[in-house]
């Protein structure tokens, strides 16, 4: 965990009582929505259909359990007893009242977390792999570097009337869990050949109205030059984006419209003259930030101890454990996946009691940390494995232990028409659908990973593009339709997925997803090749005929 | 010539004018007596662009009470008023699935 100090504090604290007499203004008159609307986007509020909505940043998506446990307070004390955790590790309450809103940021900030810069035209939350710290396929931990960016770029006054919203994703993985090709930069963080370590500079990726995979312009820049490079980028993106279209502002237009070598000329001319200033990353600020980095005083401990070799003897648990916990950096130790996904539920819906349940677990036994990762699920990154079997209980009595990550049936929806006043279209009720037509997870298993992703609007807060099936709500003539995609990807072979064919309506959909599943398994040359690869080898052509000749 | 805003409004049928209240956010209705309301029954319904024009207008003279007013279609089904499609009837309704608990 990242420890926050007086600075950081006081910083939230003075912010939450200048949103607080913003409100009291509003309220009384004295500030007119058209005036209040900016303030209270900055502040990560939204009006949404019934609701104003709060949107809270977990930075590089992790929590401690005592800010978990607040979380499910105001979820409680001030909402409807639950959270929706998103595809970009925030979390959103979606009843508060804007009465209630200062009382809820005020408790919140007691603990160091806040809405800021979760809306608007800045940069947003910087993102990054759930299991940073704890997995061994890592080169170094990327939050250090995510808390670097994120320090440098909260309220930077001249990145915060930006030409759109900006979204920057990290790996230090080659496994890219934070889907870094499919933001504004994406960056790669790795060694090269003389062990020193760099990142991958990615930009022009995104998802929404015009999708783009994002474009490598330099293989490896050296750690030390990030902000200066970073903001090159800025500048030039500041420059020469355009804000005379909303929907042609966003950085991956830009790139697509002048290529990516120009757009990198620019970036390392403006680049050439700020290098060595003042954003140069001293070898003591990097340290001093990688000192806060609290890490968990590991016990030594073997791996495959005797309460989980005997555990494993039951075959529920032995099925979690395949399906949730993955390999710890320490001996001894495991990364657990916790589902948001009971099949037939919101994903990555929590309620108050789950989210208490989780911090406690995290308390009890996982260093007090928890993690958001961008498929909507949670994770206890430090976890003995001797401590699995308890755990799981917990967990299983919870209904937090559906052993389905990474499974059909583990979909990725945005709040869509039922929450959200952007949407053309519902996209929980679909996923919920779906997930009940695979609600046999020995039948889930049998298909093996693959990723459904449903947005409910062009926006594509639930990233269809990129799903291994991908689902598009659109309307016509006021009836919900839905658009097919598959053979999309968010991983580190990132790519957009191809339509099916034409939209069908919102009872068809489970259906059709069920076919094109069918498709799959009849055409796959074997258990071991995921959907995405049978769609890689043979085209859309096959699903398309099976499907559309069924609906 | 007609006004920006009633070359743009289309009216087939009856309508209302709808917001969310300021201080929570709950969908309100606009009345005939120029004020808001929670029950749909409440609202003014009218029928052309002209009137559905002026009612969003005084509806937008003030805003805290509700803000974002805007047109929305409406049904009326034996003396009753029912939302006009399905982004209306979620936002009268809730959401269309169990919320958890």
């Amino acid at each position: 965990m990242y420890v926050y100090d007086e600075f950081d504090r006081a910083f939230l604290a003075e912010r939450t009582a200048e949103f607080r007499d913003q409100v009291g203004r509003r309220l009384s008159g004295a500030l007119s929505e058209d005036e209040f609307k900016p303030l209270r986007l900055m502040n990560g509020v939204y009006l949404q259909l019934h609701a104003y909505m709060l949107r809270i940043a977990i930075p590089y998506g992790t929590l401690s359990a005592t800010q978990l446990r607040r979380m499910a307070h105001v979820a409680r004390r001030y909402d409807r007893g639950y959270g929706h955790f998103t595809t970009r590790q925030n979390i959103q309450f979606n009843w508060i009242s804007l009465q209630d809103l200062p009382d809820a940021m005020a408790s919140l900030a007691e603990v160091g977390v806040h809405g800021i810069q979760t809306s608007g035209n800045c940069i947003r939350n910087v993102t990054t792999d759930q299991w940073a710290g704890a997995t061994p396929e890592e080169c170094d931990d990327p939050r250090i570097w995510a808390e670097i960016l994120r320090q440098y770029s909260t309220l930077h006054p001249e990145f915060t009337y930006l030409p759109r919203k900006f979204k920057i994703a990290i790996t230090a993985a080659d496994k890219d869990r934070a889907a870094v090709k499919v933001h504004d930069v994406g960056l790669r963080l790795h060694r090269n050949e003389a062990g020193e370590l760099g990142f991958e500079v990615l930009v022009g990726g995104g998802l929404g109205r015009t999708p783009f995979v994002g474009k490598s312009i330099r293989k490896f820049l050296p750690a030390r030059h990030l902000l200066s490079y970073i903001e090159a980028i800025m500048r030039v993106y500041n420059q020469f984006g355009r804000r005379d279209n909303i929907y042609k502002a966003r950085i991956k237009i830009l790139v697509h419209e002048i290529g990516a070598e120009t757009f990198a000329a620019a970036v390392e001319k403006e680049w050439e003259a700020i290098r060595d200033g003042a954003l140069h990353l001293s070898d003591e600020i990097i340290a001093d930030i990688r000192a806060r980095f609290l890490y968990p005083a590991y016990e030594t401990l073997a791996d495959q101890p005797a309460e989980l070799t005997e555990a494993l003897k039951d075959p529920a648990f032995a099925t979690w454990h395949r399906n949730s916990v993955t390999t710890h950096k320490q001996p001894g130790y495991a990364i657990v996946t916790v589902s948001l996904k009971p099949v037939g539920a919101p994903p990555g819906d929590a309620t108050a009691d789950q989210m208490e349940v989780v911090a406690d677990l995290a308390e009890r036994y996982g260093f007090n940390e928890i993690r958001v990762g961008h498929e909507q699920n949670l994770c206890l990154p430090n976890i003995a494995q001797k401590d699995l079997p308890a755990l799981w209980r917990a967990l299983e009595a919870a209904g937090l232990a559906t052993p389905n990550v990474n499974l059909v049936n583990d979909i990725i929806a945005c709040p869509g028409l039922d929450y959200c006043a952007l949407a053309n279209a519902r996209a929980i009720p679909v996923a919920q659908e779906i997930a009940k037509r695979f609600a046999d997870l020995e039948k889930a298993r049998g298909v093996g990973r693959l990723h459904i992703n449903i947005s409910g609007c062009i926006n594509a807060c639930g990233h269809h593009h990129v799903g291994h099936i991908g689902i598009l709500g659109v309307e016509k003539n006021g009836q919900e339709f839905y658009q097919i995609t598959l053979g999309g990807r968010a991983d580190e072979h990132a790519q957009l997925g191809t339509l099916l064919g034409p939209a069908v309506s919102y009872e068809q959909v489970p259906g059709l997803i069920e076919d094109v599943v069918d498709t799959y398994m009849e055409l796959r040359s074997g258990p071991q090749e995921l959907f995405v690869d049978t769609v890689a080898r043979l085209g859309i052509e096959p699903f398309k005929e099976r499907v559309y000749a069924a609906h | 010539m007609a006004a920006p805003q009633q070359q743009k409004l289309k009216v087939h049928g009856p309508v209302a004018v709808t917001a969310n209240r300021l201080t929570d956010g709950v969908v309100v209705w606009r009345t005939p007596d120029h004020g808001w309301s929670v029950d749909l029954n409440d609202a003014a319904v009218v029928t052309t662009a002209p009137e559905a024009i002026a009612l969003l207008a005084a509806a937008q003279q003030s805003d805290i009470e509700a803000v974002g007013a805007y047109v929305a279609p409406v049904l009326l089904d034996d003396g009753h008023v029912l939302p006009g499609n399905l982004r209306e009837r979620i936002r009268v309704a809730g959401p269309t699935f169990e919320l958890p608990r």
